[in-house]
C-alpha cells in the first residue's frame, strides 16, 4: 500500500488483458487477484487471499488465451481456474462477463455444487451472508434441474464443543482444512473418500494417546486420532463460504440483517486484534475478525471471538452501590455514591493518623483509564501507591520497562516479528499468552529459527519447530546469559532483524530481564516485551506503576516529577510507591487506609488479597460486574465494558488501538468516573473525555534524557531445580481457561485444555510417579490434577496451568511460579 | 419581510394581469335559476328510495372476503408441532419492520418444531403492520398465514405487539401441544412434504410422561370440553388478547361517556 517508489520499481510486472481491460500487476499474481485490481469480480469459494491456492471448488473458471513460443495468442482448450493460474505477459482473460464459455462453465460448476447442497437456507446460520447463496443468484441457473434425492448426513457433527460441522452443506472448498494446516498448525478434519462420496470428516481411530492437550468439552478426533483442540478454530467458521461450519454460541441466534456491526478492538490480550462486534438490540451476538494487515491480518483467537458474554451476565451492575448501615450494599444515586466514595477516600488520606490510599487499577485498562488512575492516585490521593501489575512483578521489571519500553513508541512490530530470521522466546508462550503472535510466528515456519527458554516444549512451540532450552522458572537469567559464544541461539540471534521476546513472567526470575538486555546488546537483536493482558502496555505508558509517571518518567527524577506536576497543575509525590504485592501485603496487615480497586479478580492475585480487602477500612471498587471485590467494597461504582465505551488499547508493539463505542449506553468509562470522583475530592483531573486525555498525553510527551529509571542490574539467580521431593513450580495461563472475561461462555470453555501437571521422566521416576492423579502442594494449599510425564522437560520442575478448571494456582497454591512445591502421586 | 421575500407579490402581480374568471360550465336557463336553491336536496331525496349500505358494526359483524389480510396466525402441523422455524424471512420481507424474530435450537427435551431450529421469540407489531402480506409470501414453511380477524385496536402500544402465544393457531381437535418429539422415524423434510398427518402414540406417551396435566392429552380433553372458558384462556390466547383489549376499550369509553 505504501511501497516507496524504489521498491515499487524493483517489482517485476506483467501486463495482461482482462475483459478487454489492460492491467499491469506484479509477476506471480493470480488471475483472480489481477481481476480484482480492475474491479472484475470472479465468483469463488476456495480462494482466500491468506491461504495457498487450492483450485478445489472450480467456481472461478475463466477463458484464458496466452501467447505461445512464436508469440501468437492462442486460447486454452478449456476454461481455467483463475485462482490457481498466475498471470503471464500478453495473456488475454475473458471472465463470465465477456465469455459465454466461461459463463457456461461457471453455471455448470454451480449446478454441480448445488446438487448435494441442501437448500436449507432458512435454518442455516449463513443465510443472508452466504457466498454460495449470493453466487448461486449471480452466477447460477435460475431453476434447478435436479430431481433426485440429495445426500444427507447426520447433523451437526460436533468437532468441538464450539465448532459444529454440517457435512451436507459443505462444498469441499477446503478452506477450513487449509487454514488449520497452514495457519494454525492444528491437525483437523480432512477430506475423506472420493468422487461423489467425498466429504469433510474426522478420523475414527481410537484416541492414540493422552498427551495433556485434551479439550474439556466433547470433541471429535482429528487426523492423528487425538481429540481436536485448537485456539483458532473459530476462524474456520468465519472463512467457511457456506454454512457447513457454525459455532454453537451463534447457532440459530440471528440473521445478518438484524445485526449492527461495529468495529472494535479485542480486550483479551495485548495484541489488540481488530474485531467486528455484531450486536442486536444492545446485546452482542457474535464477534468476528476484522482485517488489519499490520496487526492480526485476518485472524483472531477463539477467546477474542467467543468470550464476550461476561459483560452482560446477571451480575452486571449499572447503578452505584453503597454499603449501608446494615452492612449490605444498596443501590444509590451517582451523587450519593460519589459523595460516599469521596468521604471514604478523604478520611484515609487526610489527618495525621491517615494511613493513605492505594490504587490497583488492574491490567485490563485502556490508555485513557490507566492515565486517569495514574493521575487520580497522584493528584487526588497524593500517593505513588499505584500498580496495575496484579501478577508476578518485580522492581527489576519496573526498571526494565521504564528504561526500555514505556514511552518508546512503536517498537518491534508484528511485521518485524514475522520477518525475523531468528526469535528467542523467554518466559513467553506464544500460543497461550500471545494469541495472534503465535500465528505470525507460524507464518514464518521454515524461514525462521525459534528458540524458547521454557521448562518444556509446548505443543505451540512444537508447531513453530522451536528449539527448547530447558530451563526451570527462576533460571531464565542464567539461561539467557548462557546464550553466547558459538551456541546455536547466539549465532542465530546475530542475524539482521532477529528478535528476543520476553514475557511478563520473566519478572519472577531475578536477573532475567537484565540478562535479556545484555543479550540484546551482545547480539544486536531487537527486544520485545509481550505481556498477556490488554492493558499492561497502556498502564505502563500512563504511569500506572509505583515508580513510573506517564511517558516512562521515573518518580525519582526531580525534573520528571516537576514536568508532570507542572502539566497537571498540582503536586506529584516524589517517593516511589509500593508495588501491588506490597500494597496487598500491607493492606492485609491493616496498614492501608483505603484501596481503589479496578478490574482485579481476587482469584488471580497471589497473596492475601481477600484479607487485604477485609482489613482495609475503605474499599472503592470500579467494576463492570458485581464481583468478589464488591463483597468487601464500601462503594461500588459501575463502569462500562469495552463495548460500551470509547478508548484506546495499547498493544505490545506500542501501537495505539483506538476503538469507538459499539453499543451506546449510560455506562461510563473508568476515566470519566474517576474524573467525577476527583471533582468530589476537589481536584480536576480533566479526564472526562477521551479527547481530553489524548490532549494531555500528547502535551506531556515522553521522558526527557535522564528522566527514565536506570536499566536494571540484577544478578541472575541460580535455581536449584533437581529431582526430589521439592520441585520448582512452573505455570502460565492457558489461552482458554477460567479467566473472568471468559465467564458465561460454556461452549468456549469446552475447547479449553484440561488441567494437567507435567514433570520430566527422571523427576517422575524419582518421585515414583507414573500416571494418574498427582497432588501438587505448597505450604498454603494443594491442587490435584492428572499428571503427564513430558519428555525433554527440565528436571526438578512441575508445571500446572495457572487458572484452568481444577488448577487455580494463585488461589489454591497461593505461590508464584518459581516457588518450591511438593508433588506426590495420588490424591492427598 | 424584505422585498425579495415577498413571494405573494409575484402572485398578486400575476393575478392582476390575469383575465377575470369565466366558468366553463353551461349556464342554467331561467327555470334552472329558479330551482337552484333547492336542487341540492335532489340527491338526498333520491337516496330515500335506495337500499342502505350502512353496517351495524360492532353490533353486527360482517365477515370480510375470504382472502382478506387480517391478523397473522402461526400454524401448526397435524401433530401440534409449530411450523415456524425462526428463519426470520418474514422479518426480512417486511417493508414496515413490524416483525421481530429470535430463533433457538430445538433440544430433545424441548422440541417445538420439526428439525433443529424453532422461533423462540415471535412478535408482530400491529401498530406498524401494513397488512401487505409479503411476510406470508416469504414464509418457507407456510407457518405464517393471515386470518380474517380485523379487530386490531387497543388502548396501549404494548398490547398491540402480539407475542408468539397470541399468534399461534388454536390447537386442532387431534393435536398435541408442543413441545414434544417428532413422529418417530420422520425427519423435518417429511413434515415439510406434508407426510405427517396425525399424532402418534409415542408422542402422546412422551407428553403424558413429561406434562401429565397437559390439556391436549386425550384423557384431559374431556375436561376441557366441560369448561369452554378454560379452553379459550388456554389455547386461544389471541382471542383472549382481543377480548382483553375490548374490555379495556369499553372501560375507556365508559369513562369518557360519564365525563361528557
Amino acid at each position: 500500500m505504501t511501497a516507496t517508489p524504489e521498491k515499487a520499481a524493483a517489482v517485476e510486472t506483467v501486463s495482461l488483458t482482462i475483459d478487454g481491460t489492460e492491467v499491469t500487476v506484479p509477476k506471480g499474481t493470480l488471475i483472480i487477484r489481477a481481476a480484482e485490481e480492475v474491479g472484475i469480480d470472479i465468483p469463488r469459494f476456495c480462494d482466500h487471499p491468506a491461504l495457498k491456492p487450492a483450485g478445489a471448488c472450480r467456481q472461478c473458471l475463466v477463458d484464458v488465451a496466452a501467447p505461445d513460443r512464436e508469440g501468437n495468442v492462442r486460447p486454452f482448450p478449456k476454461p481455467q481456474a483463475s485462482c490457481t493460474m498466475t498471470v503471464m505477459e500478453g495473456m488475454v482473460v475473458n471472465t463470465q462477463h465477456t465469455s459465454e464459455a466461461a459463463d457456461k462453465a461457471q453455471k455448470g460448476v454451480m449446478e454441480l455444487l448445488l446438487i448435494n447442497h441442501p437448500l436449507d437456507c432458512p435454518i442455516c446460520d449463513k443465510g443472508g451472508e452466504c457466498p454460495l447463496q449470493n453466487q448461486a443468484m449471480s452466477n447460477g441457473r435460475t431453476e434447478s434441474r435436479f430431481i433426485d434425492v440429495k445426500r444427507v448426513f447426520e447433523k451437526p457433527l460436533a468437532l468441538s464443543s464450539e465448532i459444529l460441522l454440517d457435512r451436507e452443506r459443505c462444498v469441499l472448498c477446503q478452506r477450513c482444512t487449509r487454514f488449520s494446516k497452514e495457519i494454525a498448525g492444528d491437525a483437523f478434519i480432512d477430506l475423506q473418500n472420493r468422487g461423489a462420496m467425498q466429504q469433510i470428516g474426522t478420523f475414527n481411530e481410537d484416541v492414540l494417546n493422552f498427551d495433556g492437550y485434551e479439550p474439556i468439552g466433547v470433541a471429535a478426533e482429528d487426523e492423528s486420532g487425538k481429540a481436536f483442540s485448537s485456539y483458532y478454530s473459530g476462524n474456520t467458521v468465519q472463512i467457511c463460504p457456506v454454512g457447513a461450519l457454525t459455532s454453537a454460541a451463534y447457532r440459530f441466534r440471528s440473521r445478518p440483517f438484524d445485526l449492527v456491526s461495529s468495529p472494535s478492538i479485542s480486550e483479551h490480550d495485548s495484541s489488540g486484534s481488530a474485531i467486528r462486534v455484531d450486536h442486536r438490540r444492545g446485546k452482542i451476538l457474535r464477534r468476528l475478525a476484522d482485517q488489519d494487515m499490520v496487526v492480526n491480518e485476518d485472524w483472531i483467537t477463539d477467546k477474542d471471538r467467543f468470550a464476550f458474554a461476561w459483560q452482560n451476565l446477571a451480575d452486571r451492575i449499572t447503578r452505584p452501590l453503597v454499603r449501608g448501615e446494615d452492612g449490605e450494599l444498596h443501590e444509590a444515586s451517582w451523587p450519593d455514591a460519589l459523595a460516599a466514595a469521596a468521604a471514604g477516600l478523604k478520611a484515609a488520606t487526610t489527618g495525621d493518623e491517615a494511613l493513605g490510599a492505594a490504587v490497583l487499577p488492574g491490567a485490563r485498562v485502556t490508555l485513557e483509564d490507566a492515565y486517569a488512575y495514574s493521575k487520580f492516585a497522584r493528584l487526588a490521593l497524593g500517593t505513588n501507591d499505584i500498580d496495575a501489575r496484579t501478577r508476578i512483578a518485580s522492581d527489576e521489571e519496573q526498571a526494565f520497562l521504564g528504561a526500555t519500553v514505556a514511552g518508546t513508541g512503536l517498537g518491534v512490530t508484528f511485521a518485524e516479528l514475522e520477518k525475523a530470521p531468528a526469535v528467542l522466546l523467554a518466559g513467553f508462550e506464544p500460543e497461550d499468552e500471545g494469541g495472534v503472535v503465535f500465528l505470525r510466528l507460524r507464518k514464518s515456519l521454515g524461514r525462521q529459527q525459534v528458540f524458547t527458554i521454557a521448562p518444556f516444549l509446548t505443543r505451540g512451540a512444537e508447531k513453530l519447530s522451536a528449539t527448547l532450552i530447558p530451563t526451570a522458572p527462576g533460571g531464565e537469567g542464567k539461561a539467557l546469559a548462557a546464550v553466547k559464544g558459538s551456541t546455536d541461539a547466539s549465532e542465530a540471534l546475530k542475524a539482521e532483524g532477529a528478535v528476543i521476546v520476553v514475557g511478563e513472567r520473566l519478572a519472577g526470575s531475578p536477573g532475567a530481564l537484565t540478562q535479556a538486555l545484555a543479550l540484546a546488546k551482545r547480539t544486536g537483536a531487537k527486544l520485545a516485551w509481550i505481556p498477556r493482558r490488554a492493558g499492561e502496555r497502556a498502564a505502563l505508558e500512563a504511569g500506572a506503576l509505583p515508580g513510573l509517571l506517564p511517558g516512562g518518567r521515573s518518580v525519582t527524577s526531580a525534573s520528571a516529577v516537576q514536568t508532570v506536576a507542572d502539566a497537571w497543575g498540582g503536586s506529584v509525590p516524589s517517593s516511589p510507591g509500593r508495588d501491588a504485592a506490597a500494597i496487598v501485603a500491607d493492606a492485609a496487615a491493616g496498614k492501608v487506609g483505603a484501596l481503589v480497586v479496578g478490574g482485579v479478580t481476587p482469584s488471580d492475585v497471589t497473596g492475601p488479597f481477600a484479607e487485604a480487602l477485609e482489613r482495609t477500612p475503605f474499599v472503592l471498587s470500579l467494576e463492570v460486574r458485581r464481583g468478589e471485590v464488591a463483597e468487601y467494597a464500601d462503594v461500588v461504582l459501575p463502569v462500562a465494558p469495552p463495548s460500551e465505551k470509547a478508548g484506546t488499547f495499547v498493544n505490545w508493539e506500542g501501537r495505539l488501538r483506538g476503538f469507538a463505542t459499539a453499543i451506546p449506553t449510560d455506562a461510563m468509562g473508568d476515566h470519566r468516573v474517576l474524573d467525577l470522583l476527583a471533582r468530589e475530592l476537589g481536584t480536576d483531573l480533566r479526564t472526562g473525555s477521551v479527547a481530553d486525555v489524548y490532549a494531555q498525553i500528547a502535551a506531556l510527551g515522553t521522558a526527557a534524557k535522564g528522566e527514565r529509571p536506570d536499566a536494571p542490574k540484577v544478578d541472575a539467580a541460580k535455581v536449584d531445580a533437581k529431582a526430589g521431593a521439592s520441585l520448582v513450580l512452573a505455570s502460565w495461563h492457558q489461552l482458554v481457561d477460567s479467566g473472568s472475561l471468559q465467564e458465561g461462555e460454556p461452549y468456549l470453555a469446552g475447547t479449553g485444555r484440561t488441567a494437567v501437571a507435567r514433570i520430566a521422566p527422571a523427576t517422575a521416576a524419582a518421585a515414583g510417579i507414573t500416571d494418574g492423579v498427582v497432588t501438587v502442594a505448597s505450604a498454603y494449599g494443594a491442587i490435584e490434577v492428572p499428571v503427564v510425564v513430558t519428555d525433554g522437560m527440565a528436571d526438578g520442575v512441575v508445571w500446572v496451568p495457572t487458572k484452568s478448571p481444577g488448577s487455580w494456582v494463585a488461589q489454591e497454591l497461593g505461590v508464584e511460579p518459581g516457588a518450591l512445591v511438593t508433588v506426590k502421586g495420588g490424591v492427598a | 419581510m424584505t422585498e425579495s421575500d415577498d413571494v405573494w407579490k409575484v402572485n398578486r402581480e400575476r393575478d392582476g394581469q390575469a383575465k377575470p374568471f369565466e366558468s366553463n360550465l353551461p349556464q342554467a336557463g331561467p327555470v334552472g335559476k329558479i330551482f337552484a336553491p333547492v336542487a341540492g336536496f335532489g340527491v338526498t331525496m333520491r337516496n330515500f328510495f335506495k337500499p342502505t349500505v350502512t353496517e351495524q358494526y360492532p353490533e353486527k359483524k360482517v365477515a370480510p372476503m375470504p382472502r382478506y389480510h387480517g391478523r397473522h396466525q402461526l400454524n401448526r402441523y397435524a401433530d401440534g408441532l409449530e411450523k415456524c422455524i425462526g428463519c426470520e424471512l418474514c422479518a426480512w420481507a417486511c417493508p414496515a419492520d413490524a416483525i421481530y424474530v429470535e430463533a433457538d435450537s430445538n433440544t430433545p427435551d424441548e422440541q417445538y418444531s420439526p428439525g433443529e431450529r424453532y422461533g423462540r421469540v415471535y412478535q408482530i407489531n400491529y401498530l406498524r403492520c401494513i397488512f401487505c402480506g409479503l411476510c406470508i409470501e416469504a414464509c418457507p414453511t407456510r407457518a405464517l398465514t393471515m386470518t380474517n380477524e380485523y379487530e386490531l385496536a387497543g388502548p396501549t402500544r404494548e398490547g398491540l405487539i402480539y407475542e408468539k402465544q397470541d399468534l399461534l393457531a388454536p390447537m386442532g381437535e387431534a393435536m398435541l401441544a408442543a413441545p414434544h418429539p417428532m413422529v418417530p422415524g420422520t425427519v423435518d423434510d417429511d413434515y415439510y412434504r406434508g407426510d405427517v398427518l396425525k399424532v402418534v402414540e409415542e408422542q402422546t406417551e412422551w407428553v403424558r410422561e413429561n406434562r401429565p396435566e397437559d390439556p391436549t392429552l386425550p384423557e384431559n380433553r374431556g375436561m376441557r370440553e366441560e369448561n369452554p372458558e378454560h379452553r379459550r384462556g388456554e389455547h386461544s390466547d389471541a382471542s383472549a388478547n382481543v377480548a382483553r383489549h375490548q374490555t379495556a376499550m369499553q372501560g375507556v369509553k365508559g369513562g369518557l361517556g360519564s365525563g361528557m
